[in-house]
């Protein structure tokens, strides 16, 4: 075997034919298939793939801790050279925790909320190591300062409610690390968390493995966290490996037909093609794994013997790929066309900026009051709570372009959308659309013919179509509500035309949406919005709960309508490079407050404010350029307490005292507005 | 979804029978014998029940048809002056146990039915106000659920039936205590269901679907009705079904304190009352048959919808 | 802290309010007052006194203020049926009825908190499928029936144990006590079980399906990926986070425990305020009904002032709100 698989010393983790199988009433269930590899002292191995590959299960067995009915069904693994599938429950537990840790990916769930975290690292400590309450407990001190938790003697015996996100998942990392464990097994360990504070946990995760020379295994959906973080990556595609080499190759080079779509399916932050490459279909439920080569039904260049036989895993230059087109030659390792940097196609919209703006928000301000009863409030002396969610945003939306509108969690951004929409009354400010005031109280009564022409896609396509209406019924619904004389013949035809608009089948209309896949929803989810043939379309993370192959699907779908039907798009995302590949302009949110709006290209090339320079600088990145470690710093602040003059200015590397004092106005600095005192200091 | 990609659109009806036979609830059905049985048994007490006055050996509310000296009869043995016979013996006053259960369980069933309808009209309705309306409305109604449900539903039943009584005249009473047993079950029971129906209301309109309807401008009505309701029937059938088999165990709570029925138009809880006297004295099939009608009823009930909520809970499955 | 309980404290004085309103609605509005105390035959003029004496003529919220003054102080009125005052009637009746419902009250609470670990812990062993199958059936019998069942195997068959009343009783001032005499003691053990069975396989189904739900928590798989053993998850880190919610709902079932004594009572012909008030309903017996539900309800809000203030102990994240609201 091949480089891929074995690694030049002993490896610390052997992986041979793992299988797991899940019985169900609709027969027995494969969800990981033959998946063998091999993981060095010290080394990080990236588990990548899609929702439904199987990676979250394979970490699972190896600690043993699947869900029941699962059960690992064949297939050996060893650590340090010593069989431990076979070992007892009881022997198997002192593993757990002692030679291999595992750390989760939510950290407000993954922590005791009625035990301190003293307790629990204490507990944990004393279970593996032969510590007095005394020794373990320093030993705990010292575990949460290496982690970077301040103050952490005095942190000790704070619950975990009492720590924001970023900090928790340090203490998960520093409980994973407690005993010296041989093996951390990283289960989307940062997914949950902003993109600032995803960086700092990797760099804690990455320094600490490195020191202590522990293997990881970091099963994630992000190529980017992948290419900045493992040495080597194995690509899973339902229940198997398709694709393991070291990280740099399979990025820049990869050989297996789906690896090669996955790979240019991501959009990148350094520009791109019009299109991104797109995978026809989705992953295979585990009930209808193909035969013979699993991918082979997506595969634009699948044989006849893709559909008969099962390819094993055979040696490729240093990687092992499961696929018999590459073994025999007849796909040549594919290196990724170089990002050409010249002009960004969404840059040249249609007409652009030429007329008055088709959506104009001004001056837009959203206050929720969050207080306390008022009884508490008496009693405590407490203050009445505001929540300052969207605070004095400004902007413009030229009719046939996407503005995009980027920020982390409380930056107010969806209540943003939800205000165009109507869904929240604004505290204060106007929404112009096409030269009407749709905020205000007079346009309530009138707003049917307005309404009309703007509409929403939300984020959940799981959420967003009601589980119990067929498809044909959902995407009929605006057309009922806004053309009550319609036939219903004439509603049929138009249902026909607008799942065909979004490339379903008219047929599909009489299923029922758990009946689809996430990415066909979000299809029928467009469909309904295109039913009341809007002109300006506010997209709440459209793609965030899709996956990449099937998030390029849906974003090439929505540009191939905006330029079929003319539409304007309001994109609400928190993916810097989606909102990259999408837009013209962009708006930098910060604790509701527009920092920066500026011309994609403009914003990405000369970042000018300092916030938006750290989430550049933040978003991990497929370009393996070797980057200093980002210079990210804290988290967000609780938006109810938000610090006074510039928000950003506890962050903020360039703050002085005027910045704490007084709030920055926007203004124009080339093709950008900023509100920042010091834009012009920091050079790009 | 891979069985019929190849063959022609189906109708939506058939859509939707097709999705109902592929559904988990069914199959679990089908995998459940206890369920089957009890679906099973409750069809038969239910049967027995509609068809009392065609198949019960005698009408237990005609005294013409009543001989005293019948009183008392052993099961399947002749009686000692009579010689007559019955399947499962006779009461003190000479009544069939058997035609007396047939009849008695079409008062248990009725109230039961009554009042389940009762209480659950009134709770989804107050339920799905409070959650989409929120706030004052909200307070109001969740605090009268919250102090009514802090009373065991019995003497809640208790309390109304007193206070009924007292405003009805005496001759009045008879004829009342069908409709007072029910309006007093029925009004115990309504907290369960608002209460229920209004966390549901709370989470469904904050999906997306919901906003989805409110920006195409959907009026609330439509939008509870056509988006909220549906999602709201799942957890009320089950504290229906549940709610059912406690509304029988509170009839012949009542009857048996002797606050229900009168005792000469008995249900299941006055007979028992019955029989409990003759316990001590040996006659025990008159307290026995029906309580046995009893239990197979409340659990056979009880065993489906604790069954139902487990099916009808994704999250178990 | 003390806000905590301040808010707690006025929301039970409402509820107190919210109940003797309702209490002297009955009284004031079900029939009338006069006719109910005076009977039919009295004079025109014993009418008008009574109606003086009872505050009739006063607007109906200063009768209101005076009914809850009067009942604050321990004045219920007098039973129509009876002709007693209605403390004294209660004062006699109480004990008998407290110590049935503190003996099930423990009884319920031992067995349905250890059974209810047992078979969530042991979720497909054999034991806990047949607990489970009990616990159905042990839902669908009506107390009444389980009473009678009782009766007949251990008072009428085995002849072990009484079947009615309290036996003997001591008198310890005005508490009269079973629990010093045999005969007492065991004629409280039927009582006892009856009234605790049904209360017990509700809080073993409910602590069960709670333990059930904190198991599948991500924080318990995470634990087992620490090493944490088996033992300590069970009984450490699940059955206190199973507890939090345990304990709202439990207090409120033991506080039902005294209502449906009612039908234990009933069964056992056991001297307590529930036969009085069945008594009661039957005859519309006002005063000794709306007294009965202002004690049903004075139990409960105690009850549920004492389970808060548990709440509060148990659960971090009620203490330190302020320290999480500034982070």
């Amino acid at each position: 075997m091949s480089a891929a698989l074995k690694v030049p010393s002993a490896p610390q983790l052997r992986v041979r034919d793992l299988r797991v199988e899940f019985p169900t009433r609709r027969g027995l269930l494969t969800a990981v298939d033959g998946v063998s590899f091999d993981v060095a002292p010290g080394e990080v191995l990236g588990l990548v793939g899609e929702s439904g590959a199987g990676k979250s299960l394979t970490g699972a067995a190896l600690i043993r801790l699947l869900e029941p009915p699962g059960r690992i069904a064949g297939g050996e693994i060893e650590l340090g050279g010593q069989r431990i599938d076979t070992l007892p429950a009881e022997e198997f537990r002192h593993l757990r925790g002692g030679r291999i840790a595992m750390v989760f990916q939510d950290p407000l769930t993954s922590l005791n909320p009625l035990f301190t975290i003293g307790d629990q690292i204490v507990e944990t400590i004393r279970i593996h190591l032969d510590l007095s309450p005394e020794n373990a407990r320093k030993r705990a001190v010292a575990l949460l300062e290496e982690v970077g938790i301040p103050a952490p003697a005095e942190r000790l015996d704070a619950y975990p409610h009492e720590f924001s996100g970023g900090m928790r998942q340090r203490v998960v990392i520093a409980l994973a690390l407690a005993a010296d464990p041989a093996i951390v097994i990283a289960d989307e360990p940062t997914t949950a968390l902003d993109v600032s504070v995803q960086a700092q946990v990797i760099a804690v995760l990455k320094r600490l493995c490195r020191e202590r020379g522990t293997s990881v295994i970091l099963i994630t959906h992000d190529m980017g966290v992948i290419a900045e973080t493992a040495d080597r990556v194995a690509v899973m595609y339902a229940g198997r490996i398709v694709e393991i080499g070291p990280v740099r190759e399979v990025i820049e080079a990869p050989q297996h037909p789906y690896t090669r779509g996955l790979m240019g399916a991501i959009p990148s932050l350094e520009g791109s093609a019009t299109r991104l490459e797109q995978i026809p279909g989705a992953m295979p439920r585990l009930d209808s794994i193909p035969a013979g080569c699993a991918f082979n039904p997506r595969c634009a260049f699948a044989t006849e013997r893709c559909v008969r036989e099962r390819p094993a895993p055979m040696p490729s230059g240093n990687a092992l790929v499961s696929c018999f087109l590459v073994a025999d030659g007849t796909l040549k390792p594919h290196a990724k066309a170089k990002a050409d940097s010249g002009v960004h196609a969404a840059d040249v919209g249609p007409a652009a900026g030429a007329s008055a703006p088709l959506v104009a928000v001004e001056n837009l301000t959203k206050v929720f009051n969050v207080s306390r009863p008022w009884l508490y409030r008496v009693l405590q002396g407490e203050k009445q709570r505001f929540l300052t969610a969207v605070d004095g945003v400004s902007f413009a939306i030229p009719r046939g372009h996407t503005f995009a509108l980027v920020g982390e969690s409380g930056s107010g951004k969806s209540t943003v959308a939800k205000t165009i929409v109507g869904l929240v009354r604004p505290t204060a400010g106007r929404i112009m659309f096409d030269g009407t005031d749709i905020s205000s109280d007079e346009a309530k009564g009138a707003d049917a013919a307005i309404r009309q022409r703007l509409t929403m896609i939300f984020q959940d396509p799981y959420a967003s179509l009601n589980p119990r209406m067929m498809a044909a019924a959902i995407v009929a619904e605006p057309l009922r509500a806004f053309q009550p004389d319609l036939s219903r013949a004439e509603v049929d035809d138009a249902v026909a035309e607008l799942l065909g608009h979004v490339r379903l089948s008219p047929k599909d209309g009489v299923k029922f949406p758990h009946e689809f896949s996430g990415g066909q929803r979000q299809r029928i989810a467009i469909a309904r919005a295109l039913a009341s043939k809007p002109e300006f379309i506010v997209c709440d993370e459209p793609t965030s709960a899709l996956d990449v192959s099937v998030q390029a699907q849906i974003l090439n779908l929505m540009r191939d309508l905006q330029d079929e039907l003319g539409l304007t798009y309001l994109l609400i995302s928190h993916n810097l490079a989606v909102v990259r590949h999408m837009a013209n302009e962009i708006g930098v949110l910060y604790l509701g407050r527009l920092v920066e709006v500026a011309p994609a290209h403009e914003l990405f090339s000369a970042p000018r404010h300092p916030y938006t320079r750290m989430l550049l600088a933040a978003v991990p990145s497929m370009d393996m350029t070797d980057r200093a470690a980002p210079a990210v710093q804290g988290e967000i602040p609780n938006p109810i307490n938000p610090p006074s003059g510039c928000t950003f200015h506890p962050r903020c590397p360039l703050a002085d005292d005027r910045c704490k004092r007084e709030r920055p106005p926007a203004r124009q600095l080339g093709a950008s507005q900023v509100a920042c005192f010091k834009a012009e200091d920091a050079v790009p | 979804m891979t069985d019929d990609t190849a063959s022609a659109p189906l109708s939506p009806l058939r859509a939707r029978l097709r999705s109902w036979a592929h559904s988990d609830v069914l199959y679990s059905f089908r995998r459940s014998p206890t369920i089957v049985v009890s679906a099973l048994v409750l069809a038969v007490i239910l049967m027995g029940a509609l068809l009392a006055p065609l198949v019960s050996p005698q009408n237990p509310f005609d005294p013409a048809s009543l001989n005293l000296m019948d009183g008392k009869t052993p099961p399947m043995t002749p009686n000692q002056f009579t010689g007559e016979s019955f399947l499962l013996g006779t009461d003190d006053q000479g009544r069939d146990v058997l035609s007396v259960i047939l009849y008695g369980s079409r008062i248990s069933l009725l109230v039961g039915f009554a009042s389940v309808l009762l209480s659950a009209v009134m709770g989804v309705l107050l339920g799905l106000i409070a959650g989409y309306r929120g706030g004052q409305i909200d307070n109001l109604i969740m605090r009268v659920a919250d102090v009514q449900l802090t009373f065991p539903s019995i003497l809640v039943a208790l309390m109304i039936f007193g206070v009924v009584k007292g405003f009805l005249p005496p001759q009045a009473h008879e004829n009342a205590a069908l409709p007072v047993l029910i309006f007093s079950i029925g009004l115990s029971a309504w907290p369960q269901y608002a209460r229920t129906v209004r966390g549901v209301t709370m989470v469904e309109r904050n999906k997306e679907y919901v906003q989805a309807a409110r920006v195409i401008g959907l009026r609330p009505m439509i939008i509870m009705t056509r988006h909220v309701l549906p999602n709201v029937l799942g957890p009320v059938l089950v504290i229906a079904t549940l709610g059912l088999a406690l509304a029988i165990i509170s009839e012949a709570t009542l009857s048996f304190l002797g606050v229900g029925v009168p005792p000469t138009n008995p249900s299941l809880g006055t007979l028992i009352r019955i029989g409990q006297e003759y316990i001590a004295s040996g006659e025990w099939w008159i307290l026995f048959f029906p309580a046995l009608t009893l239990l197979a009823l409340s659990l056979s009930v009880n065993l489906i919808g604790d069954w139902l909520r487990d099916a009808l809970n994704p999250k178990l499955r | 802290m003390l806000a905590f309980i301040v808010q707690r404290l006025l929301q039970a004085v409402l509820v107190m309010l919210g109940v003797a309103l309702v209490a002297f609605s009955m009284f004031r509005f079900v029939g009338d007052p006069v006719n109910n105390m005076m009977g039919q035959e009295a004079t025109i003029q014993e009418r008008r006194e009574a109606a003086e004496r009872l505050g009739l003529n006063k607007p109906v919220p200063v009768q209101f203020a005076l009914f809850v003054k009067d009942t604050a102080s321990g004045n219920f009125g007098v039973s129509y049926r009876q002709g007693r005052k209605v403390s004294t009637l209660l004062i006699e009746r109480l004990p008998a009825t407290l110590e049935l419902a503190a003996i099930s009250a423990i009884l319920a609470l031992a067995f349905g908190i250890g059974l209810g670990v047992y078979t969530a812990i042991n979720r497909f062993g054999l034991g806990a499928r047949l607990i489970m199958a009990g616990s159905l059936i042990g839902v669908s019998l009506p107390t009444f029936l389980i009473g009678i069942g009782l009766i007949y195997l251990f008072a009428v068959e085995l002849r072990w144990l009484p079947s009615f009343g309290r036996g003997q009783v001591v008198k310890i001032g005005w508490w009269s006590t079973g629990l010093l005499t045999e005969s007492g003691r065991k004629s409280l053990i039927l009582p006892a079980i009856t009234l605790g069975l049904f209360q017990m396989t509700l809080i073993m189904r409910l602590v069960r399906s709670e333990m059930l739900e904190v198991l599948r928590t991500d924080y318990i798989k995470f634990a087992r990926a620490r090493g944490v053993s088996d033992r300590m998850i069970n009984f450490s880190h699940a059955l206190k986070n199973t507890l939090v919610p345990v304990i709202t709902i439990t207090g409120l079932q033991l506080g039902s425990i005294i209502a449906f004594a009612i039908i234990t009572e009933t069964v056992f012909q056991w001297p307590g305020v529930g036969l009085l008030f069945i008594d009661a309903v039957q005859f519309v017996d006002i005063p000794v009904m709306s007294t009965y539900l202002l004690l049903v309800a004075l139990v409960f809000v105690t009850i549920n002032l004492a389970v808060d203030l548990l709440y509060y102990a148990v659960d971090p994240r009620l203490r330190v709100d302020r320290a999480a609201a500034a982070h």
